[in-house]
């Protein structure tokens, strides 16, 4: 099997570029690989744990008829699914880009590297892919 | 032989950039490389039959492998019967292959 990374910059909320990544790292589990994400400015954010579900004011819907999924969420459940499928996942955020946001409160399970972890990650892959924001 | 991967995220209509990627896949293809040119999100306009994107014509018989994700394609209702010539649905498990294959990857 073998190791995946992919680098993520967009933040929550506003690019199809996040669906697709975590789309990307999914499949990837599924056939059994080894996935590092790293997550630098914007989408330090995907694994903040202070995301809330909103209800939907315009048709009428409660948070929970609304059940508006959050991307922790999301990260939440790949993570899962790695341990499930008895692959290693590291979802490793830029430390520097978390502390300029005030997004430290994060999900269990994602770590604090830096560039350098980033560089390390790419050099130990079979495969790298990263997902500019432009 | 190289193998790339080529990933289009937009349409031409939306960026500048994007002839300057299909040019980038063809002249990779020609020189020789192993070339996949994966179509996602509003990448895979380009592939409708009737799409004017002269520059993506050009890819279309060339020695590069065109997919446009499934998944992309059901979002915008876009069905498989309707894409051009030499452009086939794929998963985005083309891309996993790829990458676990040590392709060199680029995103636009």
């Amino acid at each position: 099997m073998a190791t995946i990374t992919i680098g993520i910059m967009n933040p929550p909320y506003e690019s199809a570029n996040t669906p697709t990544a975590f789309r990307m790292v999914d499949a990837a589990i599924r056939k059994g690989h080894d996935v590092n994400v790293f997550c630098y400015e914007g989408a330090t954010a995907l694994g903040y744990a202070g995301q809330k579900q909103h209800p939907n004011a315009v048709h009428g819907a409660s948070i929970e008829e609304e059940d508006h999924p959050n991307p922790k969420e999301w990260i939440k459940a790949l993570l899962a699914f790695a341990n499930e499928k008895q692959v290693k996942l590291v979802w490793c955020n830029c430390g520097l880009c978390v502390d300029e946001r005030g997004v430290e409160n994060q999900i269990e399970g994602v770590c604090r590297g830096s560039p350098v972890d980033a560089w390390k990650y790419c050099e130990r892959s079979d495969g790298v892919l990263l997902i500019g924001t432009e | 032989m190289s193998k790339y991967l080529l990933i289009q995220s937009k349409s031409p209509w939306e960026s500048g950039d994007v002839a300057q990627f299909y040019a980038l896949a063809r002249e990779l293809g020609k020189a020789g490389g192993e070339v996949t040119f994966f179509l996602v999100q509003n990448g895979v306009m380009s592939a409708r039959t009737g799409a004017k994107d002269a520059a993506f014509d050009q890819l279309l018989g060339e020695n590069v492998r065109l997919l446009a994700d499934d998944f992309s394609l059901r979002e915008r209702a876009i069905e498989r019967g309707t894409l051009k010539p030499g452009v086939k649905p794929g998963a985005i498990d083309e891309v996993v292959d790829l990458l676990a294959a040590g392709a060199k990857a680029l995103w636009h």
